[in-house]
């Protein structure tokens, strides 16, 4: 049986991690090779890396970035963040990044997942789907939060699986940031929608959040603040969500 | 000696092979393929577009004797998959065919593709693969153990082959280069075997 993944996120920008609340207001977190091999170390099943830089030298810095984490780590190693082509994901790909996560470029252009899933596999494609509350539902949110789209965060997700993306990160941006919890409903909802993996993200305070939207549907649960605070550790989590009945990885 | 497949993860296996103690290189060479002592041949992708490009550089014979004769070859992921006639993921492409059968994709009703950690539990004479933890991202799979062969297995909707061993052949569903500690600790078992009992 799959078990639980816990999934530590590192938003990078210019070669250090940084954490915002909201997506914005970034504060400095640490070294993103030290952060990742101490969360491989602790029992992370994999690491997120999210480039949230604004510049090409940014974005090059990047590359480097996943290459010195890629050294050291033994665990799956999803990047995402200002990827527009395949020729970015091919880049991030041949640094050491396993899969790679597309968000804005692929709502403007959805054909880009299907030339992803044709070129480097479905399982390698994943659709970071960030998703706003709105009349009862959720609309896709792009550029980082700057911008609130039409599209409906279901439809949206429906519409990526069947254009060959293999796994969904799922980022309430009314939580991110804001350790107010999951958004249960909105993953319920698109777990429910699709037959790909979900990887939520945005909002965790602890424990029994994770497990909450694990119970929501959530195949994985991604968390950035709780861990670089040190508040948590991945292994502390872990113990807990096994103590809940959950089977995670030992 | 990893062959390039065109699509792999190419970057993680070397990686993972350097961990695991390897000084590795990448080929794509038929003399290559026939003289390294250890053979990894990777994989993510699709079987047709594997295929294709294994056949453009002329090793779709080299890689299936290195199998067929029991000499050191790791197969990863889609690397197990090519080994078999064919998969239900492109109908009509012919795999490498060293096993017999087809390989199909997980029944309706379970998370598809398969992404995560998965318990493996090693069939009876399996000398490489131990019970763990394994990382998997696959929408298709095997089935059965081909005759002759033993390996081991997991569960995700139903119960499939996780790895196949024959000698110093060691073919993994999984990616024991993103399999944390005890992917390294097989990786090492591996490239440590001494002698290749055919």
């Amino acid at each position: 049986m799959l078990t639980a993944r816990v999934i530590p996120c590192l938003d990078v920008r210019d070669g250090r991690v940084v954490k915002g609340v909201r997506f914005s207001s970034l504060r400095d977190a640490g070294d993103p090779v030290a952060l990742a091999a101490a969360y491989e170390e602790q029992g992370a099943d994999e690491i997120v890396i999210l480039d949230v830089s604004a510049t090409p030298e940014g974005r090059a810095t990047c590359s480097e970035t996943v290459r010195a984490v890629r050294r050291e780590l033994s665990i799956p190693l999803t990047v995402g963040g200002g990827v527009r082509s395949a020729d970015d994901a091919a880049k991030l790909l041949e640094a050491g990044a396993d899969k790679v996560s597309v968000n804005t470029a692929a709502v403007r252009d959805p054909e880009l997942l299907d030339t992803l899933a044709a070129r480097f596999g479905c399982q390698c494609t994943v659709l970071a789907l960030d998703a706003a509350a709105h009349d009862g539902a959720w609309r896709v949110v792009v550029r980082s939060g700057a911008e609130r789209t039409h599209l409906d965060a279901v439809s949206w997700a429906r519409e990526a699986e069947r254009r060959g993306a293999g796994e969904i990160l799922l980022t309430s941006w009314d939580r991110d940031g804001t350790r107010a919890g999951y958004d249960t409903r909105l993953i319920a909802a698109i777990a429910g929608a699709v037959r790909l993996p979900v990887i939520a993200s945005g909002g965790a305070s602890g424990p029994g959040d994770l497990a909450q939207a694990l119970a929501a549907g959530a195949d994985a649960v991604l968390a950035a603040s709780i861990f670089h605070d040190g508040e948590w550790s991945v292994a502390a989590i872990k113990d807990h969500l096994a103590r809940l009945g959950l089977e995670v990885r030992s | 000696m990893i062959v390039r497949t065109g699509t792999a993860n190419l970057a993680s296996v070397e990686a993972g092979l350097r961990r695991a103690g390897a000084d590795c290189a990448l080929a794509d060479d038929v003399a290559q393929v026939v003289e390294a002592e250890r053979v990894v041949l990777p994989g993510v992708g699709t079987m047709r577009a594997a295929m294709s490009r294994l056949a453009e550089k002329g090793l779709v014979k080299a890689l299936a004797n290195r199998v067929r004769e029991g000499r050191p070859t790791l197969a990863i992921c889609l690397g197990l998959q090519l080994l078999f006639e064919s998969s239900e993921e492109n109908p009509g492409t012919a795999g490498l065919s060293v096993l017999p059968g087809r390989v199909s994709r997980f029944p309706k009703g379970v998370r598809t593709p398969q992404i995560g950690w998965n318990r493996v539990e090693p069939a009876p004479g399996a000398a490489f693969v131990e019970p763990g933890y394994a990382y998997f991202a696959n929408s298709y799979r095997v089935e059965t153990l081909p005759p002759g062969w033993t390996g081991a297995f997991a569960e995700h909707g139903d119960r499939w082959v996780a790895a196949l061993e024959r000698g110093p052949v060691l073919a993994c569903q999984f990616h024991p280069e993103l399999s944390g500690k005890w992917g390294t600790a097989l990786l090492r078992r591996w490239l440590t075997l001494v002698a290749a009992p055919c």
